[in-house]
């Protein structure tokens, strides 16, 4: 074969120069067979870089080009550009990772060097195996789904509503709101909760882009980017949407009350027959079938007889709905964490002891206690609180990051002691305070003029075990003031554990329906951390708001928001063009032993029983090369991934301790 | 050689995972044996016994396969069918009288840049107490057979 490859060595300023002989690099890649110019250049992804590039393929005539720069995650888009404007097909072209992969992970200059020709000469050894291919242009279905009616999905869904293009929007619980319609007041402007999103909710219930499908989950997603079809369990309500009024009569007669473990935190009650908060959408209740009185004894239908509208059915059925979206934007959110598991804090075991949220809905005007803070009997008043930071979060033993938010809503919560209980003191046991954000650092200095007292240092444990005669009948958080290095037992009436954000307990397996992945505390993966935060690795699906990791309400708005412009940009295309990294049968060399059949993931190999031969069906294909492998015939080409490629790149890297007498005589 | 031997090692990574985590570790700056020569493959079931086979006989004294964790495939469970795979050859190469040390499967995970950069450091110890891995005597005069029966009479395979 006789190709014309040109080698371009970055410099990528000192990143890649700083270690790797990168002038050497350039003279040995110049003298490689097929090699017929090699560069060095200080910024290969700089416009003259490229320029470097598309200059030599036409003045040059170059049929192939090796970038030899950072990951072809960062950069392979660039060159491959560079080279289709040149008239080079773009998968002529082959990267060679020398900055991620060698300058960055050894100080050894002369392994370094030597490293970055193997993987050089890997590249050249495949390049000139590479085949010109298309990409696929797959059309869009204007349709979009959005998972999760938290503020992050609800910014989304709005948007993209907004722009003119139609929304199903599933939530699992019975009202869109999310962990937002819980909360009392948002830091640092202190504007109450329900007040700035229940117009939102309202707005997403009203629109006629939306289609909302409340108390459903999405089951099972088949397809690709622009022709998704999601399966969503549309959950039993036992109430027919279409006949009820949302007069609240039913939820007045019904006579059975039970704990609120979602809405109210556990902190209050609700009925049988229920909608989560009065600003519920929609607005329909929702039977909770197990704690139900019909559905345990048989007997009561309380609320059947006083429905106005005959809109309770106890027969209903879940529904299974299919539908079909172009692309899907995940906003399944968080859960709290289980204070719990934190047995020296004494959550569970000592009464006054309170979590974040909870201390959320007791704050809260319209929560159980009606706004007062009280203690667990419902009455006292308590004359000093303790509010513990980072509860399981910045913690080896339970989650190492920072959940982000817990700092400034633990000195809102002790703005709003002062206010409530001007009388009451304060004490913030904190790490470090944390808050980077607009107007979040005022905040906190505003708490603090307040007269909150601030202590620096992790608390050690909450015991009720007096020692000494002030702290009888009391909580005494014990932990060690590190600024000024001494051990404090503080007794307090109260205790607010500020517990972190965690990923949803089933997020691998939403992670699973959807084809992401996961990382190790649980939050989905996004494309890329910094460039392209709200898209995954999975074509068509992005992540919003907390799913993705912790993350405050203005940065979740701001990702539905983003999701939403991403995946207006890709309906207005109208079509996308896909990697055509895909497999193919060549129909001659198939035995029809249908192995492949069954290895496939997605089901994208059909057999033809006529021909005995199996077929990929291009547009299912997704590329892993399972297949390729598996085929006992060599009859499916894995395109840009063929045998022919992959052994070369073997044989290139491998340049310098190559076995002579046993390679013919004829290669170089 | 023995002193200062450096064995080379042929790293299959997959686009998705270990790949990234190979990139991670770059970003992160963590130093690790730059022993390793990657590439890319978009899943380690893409892998086949031969691409390995090829790197031992073509000088290499180890490879290394690495993917998503079980149950993190991008493409679902592509990496089970690598395990898999790769038992297979471990049999093989075992009679062959390769070392097992020298054909390793890892999971790394995008976010574990650290434990990628580990497996190489751990893999490049083990093969440098190895020593290199001379497939001409060992498999093509076929002196690693003879060995494995003798350390193994009862696993005689016809």
């Amino acid at each position: 074969m006789d190709e014309k490859v040109g080698v371009y060595v970055c410099h990528c300023g000192t990143n890649i120069a700083g270690t790797v002989d990168v002038e050497e690099v350039a003279t040995w890649s110049g003298e490689q067979p097929n090699v017929a110019v090699a560069r060095d250049y200080k910024f290969m992804c700089s416009s003259l870089g490229q320029e470097l590039v598309e200059q030599d393929i036409k003045e040059l005539g170059l049929t192939r080009v090796v970038v030899a720069a950072c990951s072809p995650h960062m950069h392979e888009k660039t060159f491959r550009g560079a080279c289709e404007r040149a008239g080079l097909n773009p998968y002529l072209f082959e990267m060679a990772n020398i900055r991620e992969f060698d300058s960055w992970v050894t100080d050894d200059r002369e392994a370094a060097t030597h490293k970055a020709k193997s993987l050089i000469k890997g590249a050249i050894e495949r390049v000139v195996h590479h085949q010109p291919l298309e990409p696929l242009p797959v059309e869009i279905n204007p349709n979009t789904l959005v998972v999760g009616g938290g503020i992050a999905g609800i910014s989304a869904a709005l948007e993209l509503a907004d722009g003119g293009f139609h929304v199903y929007l599933v939530e699992r619980e019975p009202s869109i709101g999310g962990h937002m319609a819980q909360l009392d007041k948002t830091f640092p402007t202190l504007d109450c909760s329900a007040c700035i999103l229940t117009p939102r909710m309202f707005d997403v219930g009203q629109h006629p882009n939306i289609t909302l499908l409340s108390y459903s989950e999405v089951e099972k997603v088949d397809g690709y980017v622009g022709d998704f079809t999601a399966t969503v369990r549309k959950k039993a309500r036992y109430v027919n949407e279409e006949l009820c009024t949302g007069c609240g009569i039913c939820v007045e007669k019904c006579p059975q009350s039970v704990v609120d473990d979602v809405f109210e935190a556990g902190l209050g009650q609700r009925k049988v027959v229920y909608t989560p908060f009065p600003q519920a959408v929609p607005n329909y209740p929702v039977i909770d079938r197990e704690n139900c009185i019909y559905f345990q004894r048989g007997k009561c239908k309380a609320c059947e007889i006083f429905c106005p509208t005959e809109a309770i059915d106890f027969e209903q059925q879940d529904e299974l709905i299919e539908i079909e979206v172009g692309c899907i934007i995940l906003a399944t959110g968080y859960d709290p964490f289980d204070a719990r598991r934190i047995a020296r804090y004494g959550y569970g075991q000592m009464a006054n002891v309170f979590t974040s949220l909870e201390f959320e809905r007791m704050v809260n005007a319209a929560g159980p206690t009606e706004g007062r803070i009280v203690l667990r009997d419902g009455e006292t008043q308590p004359e000093s609180i303790a509010i513990i930071h980072c509860v399981g979060s910045r913690d080896q033993n339970y989650n190492e990051y920072c959940s982000k938010v817990c700092c400034m809503y633990s000195l809102k919560f002790a703005h709003l002691v002062h206010e409530r209980l001007p009388n009451a003191e304060v004490y913030n046991f904190y790490i470090d305070i944390r808050s980077a954000g607009k107007r979040y650092e005022e905040f906190y200095q505003r708490v603090l003029a307040e007269g909150a007292n601030l202590i620096r240092g992790r608390a050690a444990e909450v015991t009720d075990v007096a020692r000494l005669p002030d702290e009888e009948g009391k909580l005494i958080v014990q932990a060690e003031d590190t600024l000024i290095g001494q051990q404090r037992r503080i007794p307090v009436d109260m205790v607010v554990l500020s517990i972190g954000i965690q990923a949803r307990h089933d997020a691998t397996e939403v992670a699973q329906i959807f084809g992401l992945g996961c990382d190790f505390d649980g939050f989905f993966i996004e494309r890329h951390p910094k460039l392209d935060p709200v898209f995954t690795m999975t074509e068509g699906i992005s992540i919003v708001g907390t799913c993705q990791g912790p993350m405050d309400i203005p940065d979740s708005v701001a990702q539905g928001a983003a999701a939403a412009a991403r995946v207006m940009s890709m309906i207005t295309q109208g079509t996308v063009m896909m990697e055509p990294v895909r497999a193919s049968i060549n129909a001659d060399q198939c035995s029809g032993c249908r192995i492949c059949n069954n290895l496939c993931p997605y089901n994208a190999i059909v057999f033809h029983e006529d021909d005995e031969v199996s077929e990929v069906i291009t547009a299912l294909c997704q590329g892993c090369g399972s297949c390729v492998a598996a085929c006992p015939s060599g009859a499916i080409t894995g395109a840009h991934f063929t045998d022919e490629q992959l052994i070369s790149q073997v044989v290139g890297v491998l340049w310098d301790v190559r076995q002579p007498e046993l390679v013919p005589a004829e290669e170089g | 050689m023995s002193e200062s031997f450096e064995p080379v090692i042929v790293g299959f990574l997959c686009n998705w995972c270990s790949y990234r985590a190979a990139d991670l570790a770059g970003t992160a700056r963590i130093h690790y044996a730059p022993n390793m020569r990657p590439i890319r493959v978009m899943c380690s079931a893409r892998v086949e016994p031969q691409f390995v086979i090829k790197a031992l006989r073509e000088g290499a004294d180890g490879v290394m396969i690495a993917g998503c964790h079980p149950g993190e495939c991008h493409y679902v469970d592509g990496n089970i069918k690598a395990l898999r795979r790769y038992e297979l050859l471990k049999r093989m190469l075992r009679q062959w009288g390769v070392e097992e040390e020298r054909v390793q499967l890892v999971w790394a995970a995008a976010s574990e840049g650290i434990v990628l950069a580990a497996a190489v450091d751990r893999m490049t110890e083990e093969l440098r107490a190895l020593g290199p891995l001379r497939w001409g005597e060992t498999v093509i005069s076929g002196n690693g057979h003879e060995q494995a029966l003798e350390e193994a009479p009862a696993a005689e395979e016809a």
